[in-house]
């Protein structure tokens, strides 16, 4: 297929340069880290934090696990604690294109020496490889693998790691219903779920990030999405973010037939978006008579069930 | 090229009663309606040797075929999209008799669509991981979930665009009751309403009132269509098929389609209108009456603009001067419609079409050389144009 392997030729134009900006350690190897790091792995071997244990074995000062030697350039791994330069660009070129799911699958890694008290690491990190596509358990994907040289202080080498990760497009896991009320209670209805294929699952993750994501074939949108451009037949598409605004194309307001989950008269919207698709929505904040064709809106969400996020329109 | 026009005939039919609670079950109904339609045109059940029906129907093919007595079944299709397709299992039937499949097909719709099940009731069942069933995630996790609901968004901007008003949709309602006041088989014999009731009616979907919607029906429809040739020798006079076409457009959906440059049109009554004309060899001014698919009034509307009996924009203008009621230009759903006599998924409004080319309605127009049926608006759908040997 010449668009698989249009996305495969732009993954692997990366092998060989840099996955990132080289990191330079947010610490110096330190006792505290290498305390915590050490309990949580259950490891208990005292030279990682007795002083009589590192004396005996010749160090001077706290001693850093082997393994540890990633922990030390890592980037926080709350959403929002990385910077910009920490994201790999060949990562989110397979993000774009649907295969939004990642699990590392191995690290190898070779210590030259070991990480001592006030080292400071410096990582840095090549493209080595993009696999075909591969046919896994947990999805179609490709391995991408990372090659990382470690540096300390003076710009010796300290080790190195092979990291490789399966980008893959996700099973479709479908909404499950509204968790049941307590025991003894009426189960709460629940709000009408979509269902998630191969083709749309980019809009419902995009919306559980607070993103109303417009499918686009080389810049031409549509929505709903489709498998293919219907104007070249391209399989190759990406998304792109709706900038929130629009304008009231057509609506109705709702009286019957009505559902527990929502407050009647109701308002929907046939929102025509700048981007210049349109999309079907409720309202916020809004009555009814206020609501008219032509009315210009800016897009908003709201979590109608946790973790089930839709968007909504306030008027502008 | 082959031709379907002229090469088949409608011969017979039949229906049940039209109730809200039939007391029996769909496959008796359609059976029912089959025999009755089959006795119509005089036809040993044993004959039939195709059947064809639309999706939400019930009833299997070969459930039927065993009940009737049938023998060799060679033909059957199941055309999609409800009530859009109508009018499809006439135009397959006529293409199965025009090549030789087969020679008697039966064209059925049997539902009780009142009692045992009902339409737009807003149930959501669990999403299953199919095309069809991710297309409902664009509306209805917005509480748009009634078909209803799907018309007057687009009936909303066909208001916006050519101003029409919701007076105007009352009086397409005015008219099928009218008409369905004289009609002793209609759900509403007797019982017309005024342009004020219609107005006063509760909202369902604003801009819809109750009245603009059609009814819930149990009920019955059978059609037996055959070779011209053989209709000659048969009880009935044919109702010639001169005419049958199916259509979808660009960018349809079902129900649902809003993604399309202009929505206030129903492009697939667009290509059906052009295929029957073409087909048929004739334009509006050649038509005396319409059987227009009547689910929600708005609908028929765009449908009078699409077979070019209004100009675009003007249907508003050409129903406020009674041009679709009896003594008009083109009287419509002179049975009542799916509005007054009952809502058999536009099977109903075939069966009409063969008694005003018969001169047998309760509401005749007089003179009658051609009828357009149409079926169901905002899915894909199919029309007919019959016409007297």
């Amino acid at each position: 297929m010449t668009e698989q392997s249009d996305l495969l030729a732009r993954a692997r134009a990366y092998i060989g340069s840099e996955a990132t900006k080289p990191v330079t350690a947010r610490d110096p190897v330190n006792q505290p880290m290498i305390r915590r790091w050490a309990e949580a792995m259950g490891d208990t071997n005292p030279l990682w934090h007795d002083a009589d244990a590192r004396a005996a074995a010749g160090f001077n000062g706290a001693v850093s696990p082997p393994a540890m030697l990633e922990v030390w350039t890592m980037s926080p791994y709350r959403p929002g604690g990385g910077t910009s330069d920490e994201g790999m660009e060949v990562l989110k070129l397979f993000d774009e294109a649907g295969y939004f799911g990642v699990v590392a699958t191995n690290i190898e890694q070779e210590y030259v020496r070991y990480l001592q008290e006030g080292d400071i690491i410096q990582s840095r990190a090549v493209v080595a490889d993009v696999s075909d596509e591969k046919r896994t358990g947990l999805g179609i994907g490709h391995f991408v693998t990372i090659d990382y040289e470690f540096t300390d202080q003076k710009g010796e080498l300290v080790g190195r790691m092979k990291f490789r990760v399966l980008k893959f497009k996700p099973p479709l896991k479908q909404a499950e219903a509204a968790p049941a009320a307590a025991e003894g209670k009426a189960k709460k209805f629940p709000h009408p779920r979509p269902a998630i294929t191969h083709d749309n699952a980019f809009f419902w993750e995009g919306l559980k990030q607070r993103k109303l994501l417009i499918q686009s074939f080389n810049g031409r949108l549509v929505h709903p999405p489709v498998p293919a451009c219907p104007e070249t037949g391209s399989f190759e598409w990406t998304t792109v973010e709706a900038s929130g605004k629009g304008v009231i194309h057509s609506f109705v307001v709702m009286h019957q037939p009505q559902l527990p989950c929502f407050e009647y008269p109701l308002p929907v919207v046939l929102v025509e978006l700048a981007e210049g698709v349109r999309i079907v929505a409720n309202m916020i904040d809004a009555k009814p008579e206020d609501v008219a064709v032509g009315k210009a809106v800016t897009l908003d969400f709201v979590e109608v069930e946790p973790d089930y996020i839709l968007p909504a329109f306030r008027l502008a | 090229m082959g031709t379907i026009s002229n090469q088949a005939a409608i011969v017979g039919i039949g229906a049940t009663e039209f109730s809200k609670n039939s007391g029996r079950s769909e496959l008796r109904l359609a059976v029912e309606a089959t025999l009755e339609a089959l006795a119509d045109a005089g036809i040993d059940p044993a004959e039939v040797d195709g059947l064809s029906t639309y999706t939400m129907d019930n009833n299997p093919e070969i459930e039927l075929f065993r009940a009737i007595g049938g023998r060799e079944l060679k033909f059957h299709s199941r055309i999609h999209y409800g009530g859009g397709a109508a009018c499809a299992p006439i135009m397959h039937a006529a293409m199965a008799v025009a090549t030789g499949v087969a020679k008697t097909v039966v064209c059925y719709r049997a539902m009780n669509e009142r009692s045992q099940y009902r339409f737009g009731t807003g149930h959501t069942p669990p999403p299953v991981p199919t095309a069809e069933t991710a297309h409902y995630g664009w509306y209805v996790p917005y509480g748009l979930i009634s078909p209803a609901s799907w018309v007057a968004m687009q009936a909303r901007r066909y208001m916006h665009n050519y101003g029409a008003t919701s007076e105007d949709f009352g009086r397409v309602s005015v008219a099928a009751r009218k008409h369905a006041a004289t009609n002793p088989k209609a759900w509403f014999y007797q019982q017309p309403i005024t342009l004020e009731e219609h107005q006063a009616s509760r909202w369902i979907v604003e801009p819809l009132h109750l009245l603009d919607c059609c009814q819930e029906s149990d009920g019955a429809v059978a059609i037996v269509v055959t070779s011209v040739e053989r209709a000659k020798s048969l009880k009935q006079p044919p109702a010639i098929i001169r005419a049958a076409a199916q259509g979808a457009g660009d960018d349809s959906q079902m129900m649902t389609s809003y993604y399309r440059q202009d929505i206030s049109r129903i492009s697939e009554m667009n290509i059906v209108a052009e295929q029957l004309y073409a087909q048929a060899g004739i334009g509006p001014n050649d038509v005396q009456a319409a059987i227009l698919y009547d689910h929600f009034t708005p609908f028929v509307l765009p449908q009078l603009e699409a077979f070019g009996f209004a100009k675009e924009g003007q249907a508003k203008d050409f129903i406020r001067e009674g041009n679709i009621e009896m003594g008009g230009r083109l009287p419509i759903n002179t049975h009542g419609g799916q509005l007054g006599e009952a809502y058999i998924h536009g099977l109903n409004g075939v069966a009409e079409g063969v008694r005003l080319v018969r001169g047998t309605s309760v509401n005749q127009v007089a003179g009658v050389n051609n009828v357009v049926v149409t079926a169901g608006t905002g899915v894909p759908t199919s029309g007919l144009i019959l016409s007297p040997a």
